[in-house]
């Protein structure tokens, strides 16, 4: 069975996608392109393995899908960060500062 | 919470499983068109963008697929895949299907319908009385005598003023009176209660009002009644102004003042009641005499409710204490009395008493028909998977897990229960109404009222047990199954000719199994098939032929002189009519309601234990009693015409009394003290039953009418006539003796004994049905067993053929190999039968638990089934061209 095989560190991929999410609700090729831009071209999401990531997220409450119009007048599913999703990311990303906090501590101590 | 939402969404995500497919592709393809536009915007070629989307966007089926998994449980989705799956293999084996099917709906259906009558009868017997639960009847004991005595009015009055624990206390005393219907007298039963009776029952009147508290005392001061809906409707026509109406009751105005609801018969189970009195009225329904202030008088019979909470124990040690201050107070009349609590269903003054062992034998049996029924259906789900092997071996080789196939059968033997657990509800329904049908009224004033509803907890267990062994024995094959050496299995279930020696193996002891548990069972029902019917059959040690006939002198205003004349007349007249051998007369009939007289006795010589009282019940009988009711006299004589006021007093003893009073010496000769008079033992009679073909032989002892007069007796005849063709002769001569009164009907002491033992012949009929189930059950289990088994080898037959055997030996192959496993199953069922039938010794009636009968016939059945099963797919298999049966 195929497993999806995040580009990132394991498991970050769905905290990327509630912050890509952030402010504005985007369809599945603008998450990328935003998680893709945020970074400065240092992280690469590969786009399949974006939507087992959003449809585990749909089911946890976190994200809202609505049909919508892309740019181009084309029709798209468009995700919106819903309050529960909201809380999530701050619990994430308080998180992850303190391991990753954690973590320089460990390698500026060799 | 976010897991709940995650847990709903991938439920609802089950049901819309299409509808979310088409989305999550629709989605993706977006995404691709979205991406080859920005490639073709950067210059690339249409088909050069188009593969560089793919190529960046993965692999689209597993992603798919692995989104997929996000949404949905995945053994959920199985789950219904194996369903469809399953449904579809049963459909496709209808035969196999509709066998199982039928099994377990049988097992099922029967089982609650009698679980849930009998729990009816014995746990919750009276319809529209509230707490049947906390309702306990409420007896007087006598220390080391066995069975029962009512309580005394005034005993009864001071345990409800002493107790706490109690919610209420009820007096429910059998009686009845003459209700003249035109020219012939018929009899109503009717209850003297306490004035609480009907509040405590929680059973309101449609009409009118039940009984106020002061109506409860004061000698005869409150002649009023409560009639039964169906005295209303039968006697009254509906009389919408029934209330404030009078009616003579054993000759006293009583005015009716309420009727009750149409299910309510009273609390008194195998009789339905016409109406209730209260308490007050005692005197005008009790032929003995006025009893409410006499503590001696032991005739109330009644129901304490337990408070909410109480256990019976609580109320048990309560009314013990009670009774002890009791005896301490009044030593004459209570010592060695005692009182006990007992459970509704074990009430020892109406039927359910007597009921409970024959209920307990068909229980017993329905429960061995749902088994043979379970094992059955094992049996066939085994055989099958042994024949859908290869498919399983296909499927593992194919690459489907081994859990994944057990699931699968699992599930198949699921769906199998379910449907036979819906089936079981429809038989179960249909059961009820059938017993409806199938046993109407024994006789008039005798209702059986079913309550409407199967129990859902009796069908519960009942599908719960059929459920539970169903995936046992799914599960067994499943393992088996699933453990196959893949590159073996495969060749062999191919093309080999010989099966493996495991397979080979396993059938053997699916036929084993099947055999030696059919055996057991078949034993079994057997056994109780046996005890009924001798308990039917049950010499009740007098001649039932006898016909009997009563006068209602009491209800019309006899006393005690006048009676006694009447009687010496009627005698006389009847004596001398054509065709009667013998006439009598005795104050009780055996096996009625009404009650025997009962004493304190004094023994020369025989010293009871300290706080012991013996009290012995005895019964008023004429001269000729016993040539005419055939009770063989043992020693000494039978009571003559001279046994009157002017000799003697004397007292005629069963061999019972003689042994436990006078072990060491004969009795004849010897006194014994009742009621204060001393009374010389003139004969010793062989012991008969009093009450119930069940009873255990006590002491009991007779004395002759001619010096214990009462008003009320029955006259008993031997004779060549019917009781219809004597009805009119004792009409004739009971008008001459007094013009205002006419006879009963005359009857045939077995009906009363049928009448009494009404319960009894409805279970021997019931346990012959479900024996006869269970018998054709184990039958066709055997069949499909055995006939599958031979079906397996006739690829080896058509080889033995095609090497030069014929019809002839092939046949006597196939039945000497079904016959030696058959022998041998019935060798190991039978060692388990003789443990096992040990079990049930105490449902047994003078049959051992070894008897030959039963264990011959089991024997004898088995054989024959196992010859006709082995013999026809055989006989099929011979017919097979031999080349085919090789290359199939």
């Amino acid at each position: 069975m195929a497993k999806e095989k995040p580009d990132l560190v394991y498991g970050t991929l769905d905290m990327l996608i509630l912050k890509a999410l952030q402010h504005d609700p985007r369809h599945g090729l603008a998450i990328a392109d935003r998680i893709q831009q945020m970074s400065k071209d240092i992280l690469h999401v590969e786009q399949g393995s974006l939507y087992p990531a959003l449809y585990r997220l749909e089911a946890q409450g976190w994200i809202k899908a609505e049909w919508g119009l892309s740019d181009n007048n084309r029709k798209a599913r468009y995700y919106k960060l819903t309050a529960a999703g909201r809380k999530q990311l701050s619990a994430e990303e308080e998180h992850w500062l303190r391991i990753t906090k954690g973590i320089d501590l460990v390698l500026a101590g060799g | 919470m976010p897991q709940f939402r995650a847990w709903f969404s991938r439920l609802l995500g089950l049901f819309q499983k299409n509808k979310r497919d088409a989305e999550m592709v629709e989605e993706m393809q977006t995404h691709l068109d979205l991406l080859t536009e920005r490639h073709i915007a950067a210059g690339m070629l249409p088909h050069e963008a188009r593969n560089a989307a793919l190529r960046e966007f993965g692999g689209v089926e597993q992603i798919k697929e692995v989104a997929r998994e996000q949404r949905v449980w995945r053994w959920a989705d199985e789950f219904v895949q194996d369903i469809r799956f399953g449904a579809r293999m049963l459909l496709r084996t209808p035969g196999f299907s509709i066998l199982a099917i039928l099994c377990l709906t049988l097992g099922i259906g029967t089982n609650a319908a009698v679980f849930s009558w009998i729990e009816g009868i014995l746990i919750r017997p009276y319809p529209l009385v509230s707490h049947q639960d906390r309702m306990f009847a409420f007896i007087g004991t006598t220390r080391g005598v066995e069975g029962h005595n009512g309580l005394s009015y005034p005993d009864f009055l001071d345990f409800e003023k002493n107790s706490t624990l109690f919610e209420s206390f009820i007096v429910d005393r059998i009686m009845g009176t003459s209700l003249s219907v035109g020219d012939r007298a018929e009899w109503a039963s009717g209850g003297i209660v306490s004035a609480n009776y009907f509040d405590a029952l929680g059973v309101r009147p449609i009409l009118g009002r039940g009984f106020r508290p002061e109506e409860g005392t004061g000698r005869n001061a409150h002649p009023v009644t409560v009639i039964s809906y169906r005295t209303w409707k039968d006697r009254y026509k509906f009389d919408p102004n029934i209330i404030g109406r009078t009616q003579y009751l054993n000759g006293v105005q009583h005015t009716i003042i309420g009727v009750a609801p149409e299910k309510f018969h009273g609390t008194f189970v195998g009789y339905s009641f016409s109406f209730w009195v209260p308490t007050s009225m005692q005197e005008t329904f009790d032929t003995t005499g006025y009893k409410l202030e006499d503590r001696g008088a032991r005739w109330i019979e009644g129901y304490a409710f337990l408070k909410p909470g109480v256990t019976r124990q609580q109320g048990q040690a309560e009314l013990s204490a009670i009774a002890k201050r009791l005896e301490n107070d009044f030593p004459e009349a209570n010592r060695g009395h005692e009182v006990q609590l007992v459970p509704l269903w074990k009430t020892p003054f109406n039927g359910a008493g007597n009921m409970s062992p024959t209920l307990a034998i068909t229980m017993a049996v329905v429960f061995l028909v749902l088994l043979i029924a379970c094992a059955n259906v094992s049996n066939l789900l085994l055989a099958r998977s042994l024949l859908r092997r290869h498919e399983m071996t296909m499927r593992l080789a194919l690459g489907a897990g081994r859990r994944r196939l057990i699931k699968q059968l699992v599930t198949e033997g699921l769906l199998l229960s379910i449907i036979a657990a819906a089936g079981g509800i429809a038989v179960a329904y249909w059961c009820r109404n059938a017993l409806v049908l199938a046993f109407p009224s024994p006789a008039p004033g005798i209702v059986i009222d079913y309550p409407g509803q199967i129990d859902w907890r009796v069908l519960a267990v009942s599908a719960g047990i059929c459920v539970l062994a169903t995936l046992i024995f799914a599960v067994v094959p499943a393992i088996h199954a699933s453990h196959v050496d893949l590159s073996g299995a495969l060749k062999s279930d191919g093309g080999g000719v010989v099966s493996g020696s495991s397979r080979s193996r396993l059938r053997s002891t699916l036929v084993l199994v099947q055999v030696s548990l059919s055996f057991v069972l078949l034993a079994g029902t057997g056994l109780l098939l046996e005890s009924l019917a001798k308990i039917q059959n049950a010499n009740p040690g007098f001649s039932t032929d006898v016909i009997g006939c009563s006068t209602a002198l009491f209800s019309a205003g006899y006393k005690q002189d006048r009676a006694k004349n009447f009687y010496t007349q009627l005698l006389d007249r009847v004596r001398a009519l054509p065709g009667v051998e013998s006439a009598t007369l005795t104050r009780v009939i055996p096996f009625s309601y009404n009650v025997f007289s009962s004493s304190a006795i004094e023994v020369d010589g025989y010293q009871p234990p300290p706080n012991e009282q013996p009290t012995v019940e005895y019964n008023q009988v004429a001269e000729d009693y016993f040539a005419t009711i055939g009770i063989p006299i043992v020693s000494g004589r039978e009571f003559t015409r001279t046994d009157d006021e002017n000799s003697p007093p004397v007292a005629i003893i069963n061999e019972t009394m003689a042994a436990k009073y006078w072990p060491a010496k004969n009795a004849l000769g010897q006194r014994v003290k009742v009621k204060d008079r001393w009374l010389e033992i003139v004969g010793i009679a062989k012991n008969a039953n009093y009450r119930t073909k069940l009873e255990i032989p006590t002491p009991f002892f007779y004395v002759p009418l001619r010096q214990n007069w009462g008003v009320q007796n029955t006259l008993l005849m031997r004779t060549r006539e019917t009781p219809g063709a004597m009805l009119n002769a004792l009409a004739r001569e009971v008008h001459a003796l007094d013009a205002n009164l006419a006879p009963g009907i005359p009857y045939r002491l077995q009906e009363q004994v049928d009448q009494m033992s009404y319960s009894q012949r409805l279970a021997v009929t019931l346990v012959a049905v479900f024996g006869a189930m269970a018998l054709f059950l184990a039958a066709i289990g055997l069949y499909a067993v055995m006939s599958y088994s031979v079906s397996q080898t006739t690829r080896e037959l058509g080889m033995r053929m095609a090497l030069g055997a014929n019809a002839a030996d092939v046949l006597r192959l196939v039945v000497s190999r079904g016959l030696r496993l058959t022998v041998a199953g019935i060798a190991i069922g039978a060692i388990a039968a003789l443990a096992l039938t040990r079990l049930i010794g105490n449902l047994l009636y003078k049959v051992s638990p070894r008897d030959p009968i039963a264990f011959g016939s089991a024997l004898i059945i088995l054989i024959a089934v196992a010859l006709v099963a082995c013999f026809l797919p055989a006989r099929r298999a011979t017919r097979i061209d031999p080349v085919r049966a090789l290359r199939n």
